[in-house]
């Protein structure tokens, strides 16, 4: 099976002779593969993201993202990395408040080189899949939660990435804002989206995921695949 | 107790000092800048006038001093002049001439004036008895203060000329006259028979007038004078302001630029001091707002961030007091020099009101954003970072987002816009740290100017000389009143013993041989790589009204390769013909095109003024004339030009191997030293630039730290959408770079119109004008790399907090808020 994610032994310490707070964990991910990551507060769940995002470094192990080591890497290589690979869609949407819904978006594909105009195109193929063009030149804060949400998420499949992070994706919605974000999340999945979703909703988890890791004190504890993953 | 004072305020403001450190030291900086700069601008202000016109009014000084013609002006219709409209007062007639004394030793001193009086006292000018007593009868003399020393003092006894047969004269006592108007002092009954041939006796005249403020006054009253007596008896004048000038010259020239560096510094830390501040409220909303929350009172609040900017401004302002004396202290030195046992120290006054000016200043900067802090909604305060921010910039990120560069840097350089009172404080600090930066690199090409338009003799290739350098220094003679130190080695300040005249003083002093000028130019002529040469001759000579010895260089030849920078008018071209600095023009309250008799070797010529010499020499001005015009007059140097392509070296080895055996010499020349006030101008120049540069840095550095701090979430959050450090870093850098630009565009003009306004104050401080030369010193390539260094100022003061923002990691950020 071809692994988008892979980690081996990952282990992730805050203080040096502490507790680690992720881990020691091996894990594998494949292509195509919903997860849902589970668990209460302080479980690892956000640090588990962060170091397959290569937001953060592992204190032991090694994390494998779209084959190559993401712990290895340099600063710039994992900014150059991220933008290519990874989308990233945030509990608390962090979008640029400074920049229109449209610009939000097509910052990333920006970043890489991509020209202005289809950077552009490319946002409106999403705004439009997404439900949000007529907000195109809408400042973030005139938005509705869902919506910003929406925004974070089309910001984070603008460069067509392998791997889609989405934390708390619903933590700051309610409840048919919620329902909204887990629809798109699944139709993205059903497109063959690889996605790893860090929730404490349970129903989004199994609305969403075709596997789902339980995590506490930074453990694995269970991992169950859904019935038509299977 | 400390400037914080005491309870929960207090506490809250040493934390928040504590914590920001960058703020806490840029204020501390900005503030000793500040202050160090206005005590150093307020003691020289003070230094420049207050001693002498302490001492002229304590005198009841001359404002105008006046030889007459006693053959054509008797005493009683001089008597009458002192009863003239807008003369208040008057004293005379004094006899007057002039004599050349020779000391125990051998030495000449300078040619003085000596001027009979009975008593030190009078109407005019009560000179003051520095050490010994009065003159009371024949063979007795006071001598002016500033030649008290060890080779003269009271008791020594002088001849009155180096002639066998001059009368001795014994020193009884030292005498200052502020206004100048004698070197020399003794009886009225002495000075028919000290007169000498060539220096006959004249009538001095003492008055006050009734308004001798300006130069244009003066000389109403010169001429109410000159119109009262018989044409041709007013032999000449001197006026109280040459004086004045000379006495405070080096302080006087020093101050209009210093105070331009101590405005820039004060205004410079006001805005910096206003701006961190109001960049600690706008940054420390939240902290604001918890503050209220748990029960701070507005009042309380303001006063915890007042106290914030006070405490490092009392560090600042305790050490820029110490450091502004310092560097105010070879100004000082400079000036007391001129007063002799006068001691000057900074002014008492300047060293409280600076410091407490400048509190009241950082209190009021700091007031205005504390108050702002203390007016803040609670809740409003508390839900900074959660609520959207304000549209401010939105439109700059559109407009800007649409230019065809990197997307990192077009959001860069909309980030100003977000925050205009910040970016506004950013941008002045830039332009002030170019304005500075200008402004101090064409003051330092105006002081080489300046200095090398001093020496011209620095122009010529090679420099022949009568007499071996060792031995062509005379004795030194003591000081003139407020002279610069000892003429130049070129010159020698005496006319160089001719071979008719070696060894022939009177007091035995042995003398070495000179080279024969003749000789000299034969040798010159038979050397093919000489392309031109000129002689010349550093000599002293006295000028018909004029107190003293006045220095002058006789040309021979074609002198124009060697012309000081003029004012107006031409170079000497032929006999008949002198150029004069303005201070001589002030002086003698001549104009060009006017005559005056020079006196040398007791050979006087009548000569026009055609030219006005940039002469910064202060009171020992320089006049320029003919050789021809006093046949006894020979050169001691011949400056030479050699043909292009043929090194210096190897003509100077050639002349010096000619005229060796003659006695004389020859070599390149040396490049000009400069001047102990130039050298001191540059440097005080560098230091305040640096000073004012390094504070404009620090007030940059600030500003990125703040906007980087509240952007850090923004920057953490495109960090994990894939910025790159390196796009980071020119995100950071945009934001500043374009502000750099504006400042530079804004700065380097403000610093040529600054310098424009200044290097001419400066000039008229010293009583000159300024010639292009001194004046026109920027180009248009200098000026775009000024423009340049403001941009790389800001970007330099931008690059620690954009490292710091390219370094932290995107989890770290993600979480800050």
């Amino acid at each position: 099976m071809n692994h988008v994610i892979e980690l081996e032994g990952v282990a992730k310490r805050y203080d040096g002779a502490g507790a680690p707070a992720l881990g020691p964990l091996t894990l594998g991910v494949a292509e195509g593969e919903a997860l849902a990551v589970t668990g209460p507060s302080g479980s690892g769940k956000s640090t588990l993201l962060n170091l397959v995002a290569g937001l953060d470094r592992p204190t032991d192990g090694t994390v494998t993202v779209a084959g190559r080591r993401v712990d290895r890497l340099s600063e710039h290589a994992l900014a150059r990395f991220r933008r290519a690979h990874i989308g990233i869609a945030f509990q608390f949407f962090n979008l640029l408040d400074d920049l229109t819904v449209i610009d939000n978006i097509r910052l990333p594909a920006q970043l890489t080189g991509t020209g202005r105009r289809a950077a552009a195109a490319r946002a409106g193929e999403l705004m439009e899949m997404l439900g949000i063009q007529q907000h195109a030149h809408a400042y973030p804060g005139r938005l509705s939660g869902g919506e910003r949400q929406r925004v974070g998420i089309a910001r984070a499949l603008i460069n067509r990435p392998e791997l889609l992070l989405a934390d708390e994706p619903t933590g700051a919605l309610d409840t048919a804002a919620g329902h909204g974000v887990r629809d798109l999340l699944r139709e993205l999945h059903r497109g063959g989206q690889t996605i790893v979703l860090v929730t404490h909703d349970l129903a989004l988890a199994e609305a969403c995921a075709s596997r789902t890791i339980h995590l506490v004190d930074g453990r694995l504890v269970l991992d169950t695949y859904a019935r038509d993953a299977r | 107790m400390s400037v914080f004072g005491g309870g929960a305020p207090a506490r809250v403001a040493r934390s928040g000092a504590g914590r920001q450190r960058v703020r806490t030291v840029v204020i501390a900086v900005a503030t000793m800048m500040a202050v160090a700069s206005a005590v150093v601008a307020g003691t020289l202000m003070v230094v420049a006038a207050a001693p002498f016109d302490h001492a002229f009014d304590k005198q009841r000084g001359a404002h105008l001093t006046a030889r007459f013609d006693p053959a054509r002006a008797g005493a009683a219709r001089l008597a009458e002049t002192g009863r003239l409209d807008g003369v208040t007062a008057s004293a005379g007639p004094y006899p007057s001439t002039t004599i050349r004394p020779v000391g125990r030793s051998g030495f000449p001193l300078p040619a003085l004036t000596l001027v009979g009086r009975s008593d030190p006292h009078g109407a005019v000018d009560r000179v003051e008895l520095t050490s010994g007593r009065w003159a009371r009868g024949a063979g007795e003399i006071v001598l002016g203060s500033s030649f008290e020393g060890p080779g003269v003092e009271i008791g020594a006894v002088l001849k009155a000329s180096d002639t066998a047969n001059a009368p001795a004269l014994s020193v009884v006592g030292f005498a200052r006259s502020s206004s100048g108007t004698a070197d020399a002092w003794s009886t009225p009954a002495q000075i028919g028979p000290l007169a000498a041939r060539g220096h006959p006796v004249t009538s001095q005249m003492l008055y006050r007038l009734e308004s001798a403020d300006t130069r244009e006054q003066v000389l109403a009253g010169r001429a109410g004078i000159a119109a009262a007596v018989p044409s041709g008896a007013l032999l000449g004048t001197q006026s109280w302001l040459d004086a004045r000038h000379a006495a405070g010259r080096g302080a006087a020239a020093t101050v209009p630029f210093v105070t331009a560096f101590g405005v820039l510094g004060i205004v410079m830390s006001v805005i910096i001091v206003s701006s961190v501040v109001s960049g600690a409220v706008g940054t420390g909303l939240r902290r604001i707002g918890i503050l209220k929350a748990i029960g701070f009172t507005p009042g309380e609040v303001v006063r915890a961030y007042v106290a914030q900017a006070l405490a490092p401004a009392c560090v600042g302002i305790v050490a820029g007091v110490p450091l502004g004396n310092l560097l105010a202290v070879p100004m000082l030195a400079d000036t007391e020099s001129v007063y002799g046992t006068v001691s000057l120290t900074v002014a008492w006054w300047v060293d409280v009101a600076v410091p407490a000016a400048a509190l009241l200043v950082v209190v009021l900067a700091a007031l205005v954003p504390a108050r702002r802090a203390g007016r803040l909604p609670t809740v409003e305060a508390i839900a900074v970072g959660r609520a959207p921010r304000t549209g401010r910039g939105r439109r700059a990120h559109r407009t800007l987002g649409r230019l065809p560069l990197p997307r990192p840097v077009t959001y860069g350089l909309a980030t100003p816009f977000t925050h205009p009172v910040r970016a506004l404080a950013m941008l002045l600090a830039v332009a002030f740290g170019t304005v500075a930066t200008t402004f101090a690199v064409g003051l330092t090409s105006s002081l080489t100017a300046v200095g090398s338009s001093q020496d011209p003799e620095s122009r010529a290739a090679v420099t022949v000389t009568t007499v071996r350098a060792p031995a062509a220094a005379p004795p030194p003679p003591p000081p003139v009143v407020g002279d610069d130190g000892p003429p130049s080695p070129a010159g020698g300040g005496e006319e160089p013993p001719s071979p008719a005249v070696s060894g022939g003083t009177a007091a035995g002093a042995s003398r070495p041989a000179a080279a024969d000028p003749a000789k000299v130019r034969s040798a010159l002529a038979s050397r093919a790589g000489v392309e031109s040469y000129y002689g010349k001759l550093r000599t002293e000579v006295a000028v018909a009204g004029v107190s003293g010895a006045v220095r002058a260089s006789l040309y021979e030849g074609d002198a124009r390769d060697g012309h000081h920078a003029l004012l107006s008018g031409h170079w000497i071209t032929g006999r008949g013909q002198i150029v004069v600095p303005t201070r001589f023009l002030e002086r003698t309250s001549t104009e060009v095109g006017d005559t005056v008799r020079l006196t040398y070797r007791e050979r006087s010529a009548d000569l026009r003024i055609v030219g006005e010499s940039f002469d910064t020499s202060g009171n020992e001005p320089e006049v320029h004339a003919d050789m021809a015009d006093f046949p006894p007059a020979r050169p001691d140097t011949f400056l030479v030009e050699v043909k292009p392509g043929v090194p210096a070296e190897e003509v100077a080895r050639e002349l010096a191997a000619l005229v060796r055996p003659l006695g004389g010499d020859a070599t390149t020349v040396p490049p000009a030293e400069r001047g102990g006030v130039l050298l001191l101008m540059d440097a005080l120049a560098l230091l305040l630039t640096l000073l004012l540069v390094c504070v404009a840095g620090l007030g940059i550095l600030n500003s990125v730290v703040l906007d980087t701090r509240e952007r850090v979430h923004d920057l953490g959050v495109c960090k994990a959408i894939g910025m790159t450090p390196r796009q980071t870093v020119g995100l950071v850098l945009a934001s500043v770079g374009a502000l750099g630009v504006v400042g530079a565009l804004l700065g380097v003009p403000a610093g040529y119109v600054l310098h424009g306004l200044v290097v001419p104050a400066m000039g008229r401080a010293v009583g000159t004008g300024m010639p292009a030369a001194v004046l026109d010193v920027y180009t248009p390539v200098g000026l775009l790399l000024l423009g340049l260094g403001g941009v790389v100022l800001a970007l330099l003061g931008a690059l620690v907090p954009a490292g710091w923002a390219a370094g932290t990691r995107a989890a770290t950020a993600l979480r800050t808020e």
